[in-house]
């Protein structure tokens, strides 16, 4: 099981806690993982990436095991930690505020 | 017994104010969405108990919800899984694309920026919503950047009147400050198929055949800030309002100037009269008097506050031109809030009631016309918008 750490707004919007547990099918990429998000907990659809594009929303980053991913190609492998569940697939909200 | 409900959409979430016919106690419900921006929300006048809302953010982008309960409980139509296979598919309510389909949709190409060049359209939130006079499944909803999108199953899915982007006029629409909004849908309760839009910085259009075709309806307007001053698009409309039983007779917060127009549009007249500033973004009519209107003054398109300071909602019961000062209850020293486009709001009760909020997070009741004020809420958020529900 993959493990995905949400943001709090998505959170509220999908009625989890901050961290849900998705089955991917096939590679463990941040497509395949997105994907089977979306497809858990519909409402997110449009919220993480672009319905029709798939870009990931401008304020949105992507981590794992403390690395950036948020411009890494969305099918390139996600770390085995990730994949095997040992550690979270992060998205974060940027910082904002004063 | 009658009720009134208020919704108020602010810049950290909604708020249902909720009161009887003599509008003295409130009940505060909310924060609803507490951090997200809502835009607007807005109850079916075919069933009172649905009420549709616009939550956004920079960060997530675009949701809708819905109530079927006067706004006690609230879900994304569509955000659970769809059971049958000829639904939609799940998590669609939030998707509005631009139609580009050879069949019904316009090519999508671009619209004038801030600078004068030319930029792609790119759907940023909802505005406006605006329910079916005749069906509580069916909505309009107003886009920024300017489109007008129509639900036919209560949300679940969105389609855009493609024929108002592809309007030839659409390369010379412009962004206002706030963006370029479609802010404003009118639907005429006396023609179904007569709908007028509102969009800042390209001006007023209207619809006569359902939403398929639109016509700049702008002829009258003068503005500065365009090189063509009397020009057939371009003019900062901040918002029209008409009263229901004499829609042909439309009433205009522009940029600058207070208009009227007596023909659906094809002409407008400024009625700017004898106001201390003619600045201002919102204005409505009242339930009862169909030549009653009110707008709230602001100092100037750089200044968004009220003149000296002085919170004052005017008035006119000759539809324009002569305006009266309605100050009693309203703060007259050391105010600088701002009155969006959004948020002034008219009940039908017998003794008109007449609503706005504020910048400053105030949301305003006066149960007499406006001859009286007083605040429901004082310390909300910054206030967005406010609509208001009369249930019997």
């Amino acid at each position: 099981m993959v493990r995905v750490k949400l943001p709090f707004p998505l959170r509220s919007l999908a009625q989890v806690g901050s961290e849900v547990q998705l089955e991917v099918k096939g590679d463990v990429t941040q497509r395949s993982v997105l994907d089977a998000l979306e497809e858990s907990y519909p409402m997110l659809k449009g919220t993480i990436r672009d319905h029709v594009t798939k870009k990931r929303r401008a304020f949105l980053r992507f981590f794992a095991c403390e690395e950036d991913l948020s411009h890494e190609s969305p099918d390139a492998l996600l770390p085995e930690e990730v994949a095997s569940g040992k550690e979270p697939y992060f998205i974060v909200g940027a910082i904002a505020g004063g | 017994m009658t009720k009134v409900r208020v919704l108020v959409g602010t810049q950290k979430g909604a708020f249902i104010l909720s009161s009887d016919g003599k509008r003295e106690k409130w009940d505060v419900s909310g924060p609803h969405f507490a951090g997200w921006e809502m835009y607007h929300l807005k109850g079916s006048t075919v069933d009172p108990d649905v009420i549709y809302a616009s939550q956004s953010s920079s960060w997530f982008g675009q949701l809708i919800q819905k109530s079927n309960d006067g706004g006690k409980t609230w879900s994304t139509p569509g955000g659970e899984k769809m059971p049958d296979p000829y639904d939609p598919p799940g998590g669609m309510s939030n998707k509005f694309v631009y139609d580009t389909s050879d069949k019904t949709g316009a090519p999508l190409t671009t619209h004038q920026w801030y600078d004068g060049t030319q930029r792609p359209w790119e759907f940023k939130r909802i505005w406006h919503l605006e329910p079916s006079l005749t069906d509580p499944d069916v909505v309009y909803a107003g886009a920024e950047d300017a489109a007008l999108f129509r639900t036919t199953d209560g949300a679940k899915s969105w389609q855009e009147l493609s024929g108002l982007r592809g309007h030839v006029s659409g390369p010379q629409w412009q962004p206002g400050a706030g963006g370029m909004c479609l802010h404003t849908i009118l639907l005429d309760p006396q023609n179904p198929n007569r709908i007028y839009i509102a969009i800042s910085a390209a001006g007023a259009f209207r619809t006569d055949d359902g939403g398929n075709t639109w016509k700049p309806i702008n002829r009258g307007l003068r503005s500065e800030y365009i090189p063509d001053q009397d020009a057939e698009v371009g003019h900062c409309v901040h918002r029209i309002a008409f009263h229901p039983s004499n829609p042909d007779v439309l009433f205009m917060q522009k940029h600058w100037d207070v208009m009227r127009s007596d023909n659906a549009g094809d002409l407008w007249t400024e009625v700017s009269g004898n106001l201390p500033t003619d600045f201002g973004f919102v204005v409505d009519v009242h339930a009862h008097e169909p030549e009653t209107v009110y707008v709230i003054p602001i100092k100037s398109d750089a200044e968004h506050y009220p003149l000296d300071g002085k919170l004052q909602v005017y008035r006119s019961r000759t539809g324009g031109n002569e305006w009266e000062a309605l100050t009693k209850g309203l703060p007259q020293s050391n105010c600088y809030v701002n009155v969006l486009r959004d948020a002034m709001a008219i009940d039908t009760l017998d003794s008109c009631g007449v609503y706005f909020g504020t910048t400053g997070g105030q949301v305003y009741c006066s149960s007499d016309s406006g001859d009286s004020w007083n605040a429901i809420v004082r310390d909300l958020p910054k206030v967005l918008s406010v609509e208001v529900q009369t249930i019997n």
